[in-house]
């Protein structure tokens, strides 16, 4: 049963390589493309990787650099296929070499729609891992003389700025370290000592946030301490007023700003993925329809062109069973190996 | 005396109308970025309007504007006139427009020294104009619900942290000026009637900055009231410590970026003019080696080129002359409009 089966004619079969040697170059283009897309998607997950704990979602990137690559290959040679496609004498050189080929092409181009549709199942991993990272950031942010630590403060205070953002989930997080650190504390005044014996772990914590929570547009001048109490500040009641800090949680933003930018990498790859799915195709219905006019004396014969010789899942296992034949090849073997010393 | 006379046989006359074409589009190219880069200039210029005063600064992108534009013309034509050059029946109906061609192209290219020059020459008034402007900003700080004012705090903010400063020289521009609106002090206490009576004007200062002047890289959390108070912050001397704010003044920040800015177009507005007086120089060149050739029959002979057929000074008096002349005409014609008034009665003493 012939998949896609289509009559060409030799007009027809000269515009095809003609539109196939066009449209491969555009796909080269959009394979530039995607590297470039994933080499700067990994920058950005650089750059914030202090907040991030692990780098689970990095497998975004680099399967989209990985295909972008591929993608190149694969269309300069198309271009190569077609160029040579209408020339009968030079065709058959190309035989043994396209059924890899094949593979190969269809391989990454089924990686590059997992790859997007990667980005959206990581989101979870993502955001589990900025929890931990902010966390670790915010409970750090006081070790300003701790090596190893000492540019937590810095990264936290320019991330909260950058993305208007306050604290992990929201403000109260900071409530609940101490991020004021012991040398800028007078341990001989009454309210360090109250604050230090109120809780267990003989922490200094206050209901106050750092400075880089300070809203700008706000039209008053930030209020960053005692934020829970109305008489320390005049004309001020915290839990009806519009508080002059940033609303969001850092993690709620960074989490947004990365699906943002995968969202709009995911429509671009998707858009070079349809190319390439379609310069496949054209590449194969081109081969077969030269395949029926190889060896005819008249060259301008009409002819048939198809996908798929044999159905989708008889093509399918034509491909696995030689890669299935290595791998029980190399099981075969052991179980020989015993049987001889079995026998021996 | 003919000034920078030089031979040029047919060979060379060829090469320079080839050479010319390509400079001319190079040229082209290059006005086109010294377009952008003036576009650039005045679109950071007018970001940073609000704590401007004057926009005396603002010849400087117009300029780069017009002259780019301008040279873009230039180079168009003067590609146009070197392709019609080797060929002598198409180049005479040139003949009229190049001298004033010539005229307009050398006063625009050199509006583009002017620009560079006045880059330089405007950044005292450039920095007059940012301390009259940010000294309104802070002035205008608490006023977030006067209308007309209201964006000044967040304008003054997001411009301290970005540009990494403080106040108008230095952080001690805040203590000047009274920066917390009245609607949120307590006329009540204490300690707001002592400050308030202090000073003449009744205004409320005290010893602190914004939280926008504080700088993320210290180690210390941000100490932003009570300055000059040793006693109410642990571990604090305002004298000896690095204050954990920013240290210079948001004047000095944007002047050096502005400076900054027209540093790095210099060089790349100095190139396009010379590449434009190249262009000039070598379509002089070219149109009077035409000349030469102009109603002989053989094509291919050697003729001289020259930028001025006579010296400086004779070729500035004979355009002088000829704008007299011009001139002249314009009053002839008013003049013979009231003689003709005149003569009937001068001939009529002389037939009576």
């Amino acid at each position: 049963m012939v998949v896609g089966k289509m009559k060409l004619t030799f007009q027809k079969r000269v515009k095809l390589a003609q539109g196939l040697w066009m449209l491969s170059w555009f796909a080269t283009l959009g394979g530039a493309v995607t590297f470039a897309l994933g080499c700067f998607l990994k920058t950005e997950l650089r750059r914030r990787g202090e907040v991030m704990d692990n780098t689970d979602i990095h497998c975004v990137p680099n399967t989209l650099m990985i295909v972008g690559l591929a993608s190149m290959g694969i269309n300069y040679f198309a271009s190569r296929i077609c160029q040579d496609a209408l020339d009968p004498g030079r065709f058959p050189r190309w035989k043994t070499f396209l059924k890899p080929f094949y593979g190969c092409s269809v391989f990454f181009t089924t990686l590059m729609l997992i790859s997007v549709i990667l980005s959206y199942i990581m989101k979870g991993s993502l955001e589990t891992s900025l929890k931990i990272g902010l966390k670790n950031g915010i409970r750090f942010y006081k070790d300003t003389d701790t090596p190893g630590r000492c540019f937590q403060k810095q990264t936290i205070d320019r991330l909260q700025m950058e993305f208007q953002c306050c604290g992990n989930s929201n403000y109260r997080d900071w409530f609940e370290v101490q991020w004021i650190s012991n040398r800028y504390l007078d341990f001989s005044s009454k309210e360090v000592k109250d604050r230090i014996k109120s809780n267990v772990d003989g922490r200094y914590l206050i209901d106050s946030v750092p400075f880089s929570c300070c809203n700008p547009s706000s039209p008053r001048p930030c209020i960053q301490y005692r934020i829970t109490n109305n008489t320390a500040h005049y004309n001020y009641e915290h839990q009806t007023d519009e508080l002059n800090l940033f609303i969001h949680g850092c993690r709620e933003a960074l989490v947004n700003y990365y699906m943002g930018l995968m969202n709009a990498i995911g429509a671009v790859v998707l858009s070079v993925f349809l190319l390439q799915c379609s310069v496949l195709a054209s590449v194969r219905l081109l081969q077969t329809s030269m395949e029926a006019v190889a060896g005819q004396e008249n060259v301008e014969v009409d002819s048939e062109g198809y996908l798929l010789e044999k159905g989708v899942k008889e093509t399918f296992m034509e491909y696995v069973d030689p890669v299935l034949k290595l791998l029980w090849l190399n099981e075969v073997t052991p179980a020989e190996a015993k049987a001889e010393a079995g026998t021996s | 005396m003919v000034l920078l006379k030089m031979k040029f046989p047919f060979q060379k006359r060829v090469r320079l109308a080839q050479g010319l074409w390509l400079l001319s589009w190079v040229a082209m190219f290059s006005g086109a970025i010294t377009f952008t880069m003036g576009a650039f200039l005045k679109t950071e210029l007018h970001r940073r309007s609000e704590v401007m005063h004057s926009m005396d600064i603002h010849i400087v992108p117009n300029l780069l504007m017009a002259v780019g534009l301008a040279s873009v013309g230039i180079n168009i034509f003067a590609g146009k006139v070197c392709q019609d050059s080797l060929d002598p029946s198409r180049f005479p109906r040139w003949k009229t427009f190049l001298p004033p061609f010539f005229c307009f192209s050398v006063f625009l290219t050199s509006l583009l020294l002017v620009a560079m020059i006045l880059s330089f020459a405007l950044q005292p008034s450039l920095e007059e104009s940012l301390k009259i402007g940010l000294k309104n900003g802070i002035r205008f700080y608490k006023d977030t619900d006067t209308p007309g004012r209201c964006f000044q705090k967040e304008t003054i903010d997001r411009l301290q942290i970005e540009f990494q400063c403080c106040g108008n020289t230095d952080y001690r521009d805040w203590f000047e000026v009274q920066w917390i609106s009245n609607r949120y002090l307590d006329f009540t206490s204490k300690e707001v009637k002592d400050r308030v009576r202090s000073n003449v004007d009744g205004r409320y200062l005290l010893d602190g900055v914004p939280f926008s002047c504080c700088n993320p890289a210290s180690p210390r959390p941000c100490i932003q009231y009570s300055l000059r108070d040793n006693s109410v912050h642990y571990n604090y001397e305002y004298q000896t410590e690095e204050l954990n704010l920013y240290s210079r003044g948001c004047r000095q920040a944007l002047v050096s970026y502005y400076m900054g800015l027209m540093n790095t177009i210099g060089p790349c507005v100095l190139f396009d003019f010379l590449l434009q007086m190249a262009i000039l120089v070598s379509l002089r060149y070219l149109q009077t080696a035409m000349e030469g050739v102009i109603g002989q029959e053989d094509v291919e002979i050697e003729t001289d080129g020259y930028i001025l057929e006579k010296g400086v000074k004779e070729t500035l008096l004979e355009t002088k002359e000829k704008v007299k002349k011009l001139l002249q005409f314009a009053q002839v014609g008013d003049a013979s409009a009231t003689t003709t008034d005149a003569q009937p009665e001068e001939e009529k003493p002389a037939t009576a």
